[in-house]
């Protein structure tokens, strides 16, 4: 736990000092939902669809911040002084996991409210506590997966290709169960709680991924 | 690619190791920093055999390499501070270093804003804040005047009573400190010796 908050500690120190990867991701989301105004030809949008343009513009947001996640460790040497620690590796995973999970936090604390007044037709009042609960599980799939994807990624010479090509195939069933769990609460006079089953899907996902990434990475690691 | 590199270090002695551009010297030393996995042979440090122990060793050892291994956003005390972290340093440790190396008052400066020479005695500190007791240094004199030079000599020279793997460009420096001496040729042995005993015409092959 000291290491994890360690590399945690140091990498929102990192990002408060550089202040590059959380402007990026807030300003492609936001810039996103324009494009969609424009793009759709409508004023407002609702249901299922205004989940899928939500859910894929947070999506894409968020691999701008996992294709940077590892750039400091690649580019400083953060790699070899880590790995030259008599410390557990895996912390390094749930470090970077955890940083990447505040960055959607922040990002969609902005992104969301200027979905609702950019796009979103409905209030977005009572379906906030829903939205709330199916975004922090998507999250957590999209920190996990795109922790593991970046550290495959980072260690190649197309780290910017094989993040999206590995990343998005792999966060396709999170995306689809952030949509389908986001759509009932966006629609006009939608529900106020997400669908059960679509947030158990969710929660699956994000454990299966969360020990599958555990048991792998320390061999990510290793030259 | 290392082939046939088969050497003893004794416990407190240093080892310089000898060779051009590529010949294998910072292989070497990635392999017994736990870094670069042998493909075959064995490699035993502090008796434990690498890499499936290499847990073991990791807290013991310290690297100086071209890289100096610091954030460059961030100062020096925070980088020192959390590399402490990761090894379990009280900070107390982190003063004393700076104090060694001359670098109090530059230590809140960001890394990038300093000079190379300062940069490299940061990477000195880093490397022996947890005090290993095996030091493996890639051209650990790189960039240091010689007031600095003298600075860290108590850190990683002899004085430190560390076990020493040292590479260096200046052959003549290299054998002034060493009690061991490794040629590399293309990654393989060229000689092992003792200093005294070092074939000057085999040292000009190496660098020919």
């Amino acid at each position: 736990m000291r290491t994890v908050m360690t590399v945690l500690r140091k990498d929102l120190l990192l990002e408060l000092r550089g202040f590059e990867t959380l402007p990026a991701m807030i300003l492609f989301a936001i810039v996103t939902f324009v494009i969609f105004h424009f793009g759709l030809n409508r004023d407002t949008i609702d249901g299922q669809l205004a989940a899928g343009v939500l859910t894929v513009t947070l999506l894409f947001a968020a691999m701008l911040g996992i294709n940077r996640l590892f750039v400091a460790e690649r580019e400083q040497g953060g790699f070899d002084a880590f790995l030259l620690a008599p410390v557990d590796r895996s912390a390094l995973l749930v470090a970077k996991a955890t940083a990447l999970f505040l960055f959607l936090v922040v990002l969609e604390v902005i992104a969301v409210p200027a979905f609702g007044l950019l796009l979103l037709g409905p209030s977005l009042g009572h379906a906030l506590p829903g939205l709330i609960a199916v975004l922090a599980l998507g999250d957590v799939a999209l920190a996990v997966i795109g922790t593991l994807v970046s550290a495959i990624a980072v260690q190649t010479r197309a780290r910017d290709l094989i993040g999206p090509i590995i990343g998005l195939p792999l966060l396709l069933p999170a995306l689809i169960g952030m949509a389908r769990g986001a759509g009932p609460l966006l629609a006009a006079h939608g529900s106020s709680s997400p669908p059960g089953r679509w947030v158990a899907i969710l929660a699956l996902y994000d454990v299966v991924f969360a020990l599958l990434s555990y048991a792998v990475f320390d061999f990510l690691l290793e030259d | 690619m290392l082939r046939n590199v088969s050497l003893q270090v004794p416990a407190g002695s240093t080892l310089a190791v000898l060779g051009r551009n590529g010949a294998g010297k910072s292989t070497l030393l990635r392999i017994l920093a736990t870094l670069l996995r042998p493909h075959a042979g064995e490699v035993l440090v502090f008796g434990e055999a690498l890499p499936r122990r290499g847990f073991a060793v990791r807290g013991r050892l310290g690297l100086l390499a071209h890289d100096p291994l610091l954030y460059r956003d961030l100062s020096g005390r925070e980088n020192l501070s959390y590399h402490a972290r990761l090894h379990g340093v009280a900070p107390d440790r982190i003063e004393q270093l700076l104090d060694a190396v001359g670098m109090r008052e530059r230590a809140d400066e960001p890394v990038r804003l300093l000079s190379r020479g300062l940069v490299q005695r940061l990477a000195v500190c880093r490397t022996v804040l947890h005090a290993p007791s095996l030091l493996l240094l890639d051209e650990p004199l790189a960039n240091l005047d010689p007031a600095a030079t003298e600075l860290v000599g108590p850190l990683i020279g002899r004085r430190s009573g560390a076990t020493r793997v040292l590479t260096s460009h200046d052959p003549q420096a290299a054998l002034a400190e060493a009690d061991v001496v490794l040629g590399l040729e293309d990654g393989r042995t060229a000689f092992v010796t003792t200093p005294d005993k070092v074939d000057a015409a085999a040292v000009k092959r190496l660098y020919a």
